[in-house]
């Protein structure tokens, strides 16, 4: 139902007062594609990302959502997008549980709370206590299973390995992978070239809010393909 | 729509209910106004009828100011703010959901001070019981949606501690002084419930006037 | 905006200076009565000091205008998004605070004279400090919010706008419901009319002046900086 197969972004511009966050970006992403976000600090990523989600109205340019012909718009787009941040996006004095079925409600999915917390590797014991008992790592975990809960077409996430050790980085590499082949269109803002190396075809590096470089690959880009792009571009 | 936000409220007050924390200091702090007020002003019975209007409203200002900044602070600590924006619900049910809260909450401080400013300073505020709930009543959702509009938006703003009374006092005088006189017609030595209900309705009015301006604007003030 | 606007807005405003002093002070004769029950003015009866009502009323214009400007101007601004509106009302709203706190002094200074108290709870000089507040909280907003200062600022003006008529009918009732501000604008007869109203436009004309000098300073600002962001990008500066 309405699963988002392609988004347009076409010449968006956002101005802070009198800073200018991003200067006429265009981009494409396409379902079933892993696009990184790179730039230093300050470049623009996490505006561009607020202007993905909706959440950021953009001073020009527009976003175009197409699920098949139809254009999708409002509610019908933000069903379809999922957001895993640094932060939890969780309340602290709930459950994990009544945290999950209160997305489930608000998102109109079945509440498959106990299914996605085990596909995440939440702990049994500890789903029914306050979520600001939990460890970093759960809380991550929690935050991942929230995206997940509503099964998102547009899947956006910003410096999600931030704070994971490396086991948990690559295996949160592995689950975005995964989500890519299903059909999903994950776009990441990161630092950590190592953990979405060998899954990206899509890189686009943003320097002061102008995209300076683009590039769409048929395999995925290594490692040091990544670093390359980022150092020519990004500094 | 509503089901959305009562789910958002139902949230919010069950967060509430459990801690507690915003309940118990705001009831506490008011408690703490109405012992200041007994020292600040005089003591005999006719000035303490005068002043009661005052104290009730005020109280009712500083607690629900603090209350609404700390219980929007919730939503900045885990960015939950952001997911609520985000999920697929009418951005004004955050808004609806969020002011219903808040209103619950104020009403239970205020359960808490009212009868604390009878007892203490031993003016007859129960007179005409009707007549002050419902005018409390009126002035919490005023608070409440006033509130939550400003809340919300300083979500992000620097300073948005010191900001919130600054923006809130002004747009909420009327209804402070509009509360503050159709108390004083109840508390009055010889009550004049006419002016208190002439006043009961300008704050209806008030509190109308501005839910359409607020569902009008939440959205665009909110997005950035 | 048309680059003569601001100096014939500025020449008219002097003309109007000058023709305004001549008229207080040299034209219009001063009328003595008061109504000793109230102590207050009332109706046509003014006293001694009218000269600075001139003033006073003027400023009190500027004063309520510019809320509505700026309430117009901030919704204006939350629908298209376009930065004019936004510096329309700012503009409006800082340069009215000074005005307004023209209004409170002038009102003061007559209100010793007239009643001989600093200060009077009365409906009109109360609505004023209301507004003006009003006023001044967004001006703080504006400069302490940070990044979100221009929607917030935009809020409340247009809430402030809004209240402006519930803050006119609280002020208007004590608890003698009957004796409301009716006296935001009052009755005049003869040549104080006439001076009555070119006071007014002449202030009004210099209002007028001095938010658009300051709205198009505004407006190269921003231009200044979206040049020099260009030059950036391109590389030509540092």
């Amino acid at each position: 139902m309405g699963r988002l197969d392609r988004v347009h972004i076409d010449k968006v511009a956002k101005r802070y007062g009198t800073e200018r966050a991003l200067a006429g970006v265009s981009l494409e992403l396409e379902r079933g594609t892993m696009c990184a976000l790179l730039g230093h600090n300050g470049a623009g990523k996490t505006t561009l990302l607020g202007v993905v989600s909706t959440l950021v109205r953009p001073n020009s340019g527009s976003v175009t959502y197409r699920s098949g012909d139809a254009k999708l718009t409002g509610e019908a787009v933000r069903r379809e997008i999922g957001l895993l941040a640094h932060a939890s996006l969780c309340y602290g004095e709930l459950s994990a549980i009544e945290n999950l079925e209160l997305v489930a409600g608000l998102y109109g999915v079945a509440a498959s709370v106990s299914a996605v917390l085990d596909q995440v590797g939440l702990e049994p014991r500890a789903r029914t206590r306050a979520a600001r008992t939990y460890s970093r790592g759960m809380l991550q975990r929690l935050a991942l299973a929230r995206a997940l809960l509503t099964k998102p077409s547009l899947l956006l996430l910003d410096e999600p390995f931030t704070g994971l050790d490396r086991g948990g980085a690559l295996a949160l590499g592995e689950q975005l992978g995964a989500l890519k082949t299903d059909g999903t269109i994950v776009v990441v803002v990161t630092h950590d070239l190592e953990a979405i190396a060998g899954r990206t075809d899509h890189v686009a590096i943003l320097k002061r809010g102008k995209l300076v470089c683009e590039e769409h690959s048929e395999l995925p880009h290594t490692y040091d393909q990544l670093k390359d792009l980022y150092h020519r571009n990004a500094a | 729509m509503l089901r959305h936000a009562l789910r958002i409220a139902w949230k919010d007050l069950r967060i509430e209910v459990r801690s507690k924390e915003i309940f118990m200091t705001m009831a506490f702090f008011g408690a703490l106004l109405v012992v200041i007020y007994s020292f600040a002003f005089p003591n005999d019975a006719a000035a303490i009828r005068g002043s009661v209007p005052g104290m009730l409203w005020v109280s009712l200002a500083f607690t629900g100011t603090i209350a609404l900044g700390r219980a929007f602070d919730r939503e900045r600590e885990n960015d939950t703010m952001r997911a609520l924006l985000l999920a697929p619900v009418p951005r004004l049910a955050v808004f609806v959901g969020k002011a219903i809260a808040m209103a619950a909450l104020i009403l239970g401080v205020a359960v808490v001070v009212v009868p604390l400013l009878a007892l203490w300073m031993n003016a007859p505020l129960f007179a005409f019981p009707l007549e002050l709930v419902v005018s409390i009543a009126a002035g919490a959702f005023g608070i409440a949606i006033i509130g939550s509009v400003f809340a919300a938006t300083l979500l992000k703003a620097r300073s948005r501690d010191v900001l919130l009374p600054v923006v809130l006092y002004p747009i909420l005088l009327p209804l402070f002084v509009a509360g503050t006189k159709c108390t004083a017609g109840l508390v009055a030595e010889h009550p004049n419930l006419e002016a208190a209900h002439y006043w009961m309705s300008f704050l209806g009015i008030y509190d109308a006037a501005f839910l359409v301006l607020s569902l009008w604007v939440f959205e665009s003030l909110v997005i950035e | 905006m048309n680059k003569l606007l601001v100096p014939v807005l500025c020449v008219l405003a002097a003309i109007g200076f000058v023709v305004s002093i001549y008229l207080v002070f040299f034209y219009t004769p001063l009328d003595f009565t008061i109504d000793h029950d109230s102590g207050r003015l009332v109706g046509t009866s003014l006293f001694f000091n009218e000269t600075i009502m001139y003033f006073h009323v003027a400023h009190a214009f500027v004063l309520f205008t510019a809320v509505f400007i700026g309430g117009i101007a901030s919704a204006l601004y939350l629908w298209k998004r376009k930065p004019v509106w936004d510096d329309i009302a700012a503009a409006t709203i800082d340069i009215s605070v000074a005005f307004g706190a023209v209004v409170l002094a002038t009102g003061s200074i007559w209100a010793k004279a007239a009643w001989d108290v600093w200060w009077q709870w009365e409906p009109r000089l109360t609505m004023s400090l209301l507004l003006w507040l009003i006023l001044v909280g967004y001006v703080l907003v504006r400069k302490f919010a940070g990044p979100t200062a221009d929607r917030v600022a935009a809020g409340m003006a247009i809430f402030g706008m809004v209240g402006v008529p519930f803050i006119y009918t609280m002020v208007g009732q004590d608890s003698h419901p009957g004796s409301g501000a009716n006296g935001v604008a009052f009755t005049l007869k003869g040549p104080m009319v006439v001076t009555f109203w070119v006071s007014v436009a002449t202030f009004m004309v210099w209002f007028a002046a001095l938010v658009i000098t300051r709205v198009q300073s505004t407006r190269l600002e921003r231009e200044v900086r979206e040049l020099r962001e260009r030059a950036l990008d391109l590389g030509v500066i540092e």
